[in-house]
């Protein structure tokens, strides 16, 4: 379907296809089976600034807004999941800084991250923590003109790999939710360390990492925000970046959706292409119109987050949920199309189902992603009524 | 440091058909595409350019639809892009068009002057000498390295059908190169918004000062006789019998045809 994109939007569309089909798709597999990080991919991807997407000019990015962005992570997950998480981490990581952060922030840090030189990750998740963020246990205690940071955030995405980190650690427990605060860490900051690294179902090219910090003393002016401000950095920057990780579920489908079709038209069953019998042709159109739906819900919500709305949770929650739901099924009946082939490694679509079940439980499970469009049911419906 | 990229949009020879009654060259729906070795010429300049800064220009003799071309060259790091472009030019050998080629780079300037080590449609490896000749500057060619570029002078690795040579020359040179030189990059976002806004200059044989009769068909040494496909050699033996059998068949004949 025509989404009316403009210029530069087909010509960042074409270009991460591109690089898509010619450097990624030839080694997934490899980098699959070995588990490594896709630093050739990630360079190539710098260097066709791609990392400068969504920052502003004056950063040296090129001022797109999350629906470019979309678009792009979109056409990185329809060859590979592993490599497009690497990818998006990096945004998600950086809109602490890019929304919260002073303009000495900004100046310092994100010319680097629009040019690739530095990745950047987002560290939220703890053992006692994760759709709980208020169980948070990091600490961050002032002291002179430093902080000091103690404890341990677990599957961190490009954990090791990043140099930028943004982490939420608690400033003032007997503040509640009002205690915890955003920081920048820079690696090699002493005390700061990695754990293990995972060994994980899918999204296998990307790193999944330990950050332990003893006694890690950081600057004052690495604070983003203000003291206490934590969980608002952390919930407005998953509101932004629900809509990629749609965006994910979008392009991973897609991927499995067109092997299946190749191979469904290529593969020999009773004196005829397997395509020719309606049992498949109904599976195939359900994936195709489930996929539709979700590309013009991602599309949608993007495009109105970077109109400048407001409040974007439910919006962007449903945008996730709707889009990594689909894109499970989808690659779970796009193995189904391909039958004991689609079970073999030999095709892609087994690694396409692995690699998408991680898009319904990170960045908010689908669960909390319902949660959060219940909760903003019931705060409209309470306006409703007092406006009536 | 002035950097001139020789470039040549040809057809994608992948998708080539010769037309089995004129054997010419079926150009028709063909796309077209950088020279292939050209891209690593042009990936070499836009890699001097970011270690030691330089300037550099993509340059490229054809017809009008050879700007697109350049506006590739400038999505990929190029800085400017110039067409030379005459009805003057039509019919052009390797000698004319080297002869206008260096008519365009004398004009223009260039320190280095990077040329692919052959066109994929021509395969005569000669333009780029020729040009060096006529400008009468040395060239190296079949550049697989390039170790150093310092006080007006280069030093590079050219290959050999066994091992390299070791060749320093004095700046101007003209380079031609091999793919074992780098990876050419993928065109960036920022190259190819610039692309899109580009002034490309136009050169035609008055810009360049050129001698009319050394243009185009009429300064074309080369006279084409005859042009015809290869025939194709058949002939296949099946051998049949149990594996023992036919290594045993398969030496006999190898043996009558000499092969062993």
């Amino acid at each position: 379907m025509d989404y009316f994109l403009d210029e530069e939007q087909l010509m960042i569309r074409d270009l991460a296809r591109q690089i898509a089909e010619e450097k990624i798709m030839p080694v997934r597999a490899e980098l699959d089976e070995r588990e490594e990080f896709p630093w050739d991919i990630m360079n190539a991807l710098a260097q066709s600034d791609f990392f400068g997407l969504y920052i502003p000019g004056e950063y040296g990015g090129l001022g797109k807004g999350g629906f470019e962005l979309s678009i792009a992570i979109e056409e990185l997950s329809r060859a590979c999941l592993g490599v497009s998480t690497s990818y998006a981490a990096n945004a998600l990581g950086t809109y602490p800084i890019l929304l919260f952060g002073s303009e000495e922030q900004k100046k310092k840090y994100l010319p680097d991250i629009a040019s690739g030189r530095r990745l950047v990750a987002f560290a939220l998740t703890e053992a006692n923590a994760g759709s709980d963020a208020a169980g948070v246990q990091t600490t961050a205690r002032p002291d002179g003109d430093e902080y000091v940071l103690n404890g341990t955030k677990q599957w961190i995405t490009n954990g090791g790999e990043a140099e930028i980190y943004t982490v939420i650690a608690i400033t003032d427990r007997a503040k509640g939710a009002r205690g915890a605060s955003a920081f920048i860490v820079e690696k090699g900051t002493p005390g700061f360390t990695f754990g293990k690294k995972e060994n994980k179902m899918g999204i296998r090219a990307s790193s999944t990492r330990e950050l332990i910090f003893e006694d890690c003393r950081i600057p004052k002016e690495n604070l983003i925000g203000r003291q206490g401000m934590g969980f608002i950095v952390a919930m407005k920057t998953l509101d932004k970046s629900r809509t990629g990780v749609g965006a994910q579920g979008v392009g991973v489908a897609q991927g499995a959706f067109e092997a299946a079709v190749s191979f469904a038209k290529e593969r020999r069953q009773f004196g005829a292409p397997v395509i020719s019998f309606q049992a498949v042709q109904h599976m195939l159109a359900d994936m195709a119109a489930q996929i539709e739906a979700a590309r013009a819900l991602v599309y949608s919500v993007a495009r109105y987050i970077d109109s400048g709305a407001k409040d974007v949770s439910k919006e962007s929650a449903m945008a996730k949920l709707f889009a990594t739901d689909v894109a499970m099924k989808v690659t779970v009946d796009a193995v189904q199309v391909m039958g004991g082939s689609g079970y073999m490694r030999e095709y892609p679509v087994e690694k396409m189902m692995r690699d998408a079940k991680i898009l319904q439980i990170y960045e908010g499970t689908n669960q909390i992603q319902r949660n959060i469009i219940g909760q903003s049911l019931i705060k409209e419906s309470a306006k409703k009524r007092q406006g009536g | 440091m002035d950097i001139i990229v020789c470039i040549k949009q040809v057809p994608d020879t992948a998708e080539i058909k010769i037309n089995p009654e004129t054997n010419t060259l079926m150009r028709e729906g063909v796309p077209s595409i950088i020279n292939p070795f050209d891209l690593h010429a042009l990936e070499a300049a836009v890699r001097i350019k970011e270690d030691v800064g330089a300037r550099v220009t993509a340059l490229t003799m054809g017809p009008p639809q050879a700007e697109s071309s350049l506006r590739e060259a400038i999505s990929m790091g190029a800085d400017d892009a110039v067409l030379l472009s005459d009805r003057a030019f039509a019919g052009s050998d390797t000698w004319a068009t080297s002869y206008a080629l260096a008519g365009a780079i004398r004009k223009l300037g260039a320190d280095i002057v990077f040329c692919g080590k052959q066109a994929i449609d021509g395969d005569t490896a000669q333009v780029g000498p020729e040009t060096a000749e006529f400008l009468d500057i040395p060239h190296v060619s079949y550049v697989r390295r390039i170790e150093w570029i310092r006080d007006g002078a280069v030093r590079v690795q050219r290959l050999m059908d066994e091992g390299y040579d070791v060749v320093e020359s004095p700046l101007p040179v003209l380079l031609t190169v091999v793919k074992e030189l780098n990876q050419p990059r993928m065109p960036s976002l920022k190259g190819k918004i610039a692309a899109k806004k580009a002034q490309v200059r136009i050169m035609g044989k008055a810009d360049i000062g050129a001698d009319e009769d050394s243009l185009g068909l009429k300064g074309s040494p080369t006279k084409v006789k005859s042009i015809f496909a290869p025939g194709t050699k058949t002939g296949r033996m099946m051998i049949e019998g149990g594996p023992e059998e036919q290594v045993d068949i398969l030496i006999k004949e190898l043996r009558k045809i000499k092969c062993l």
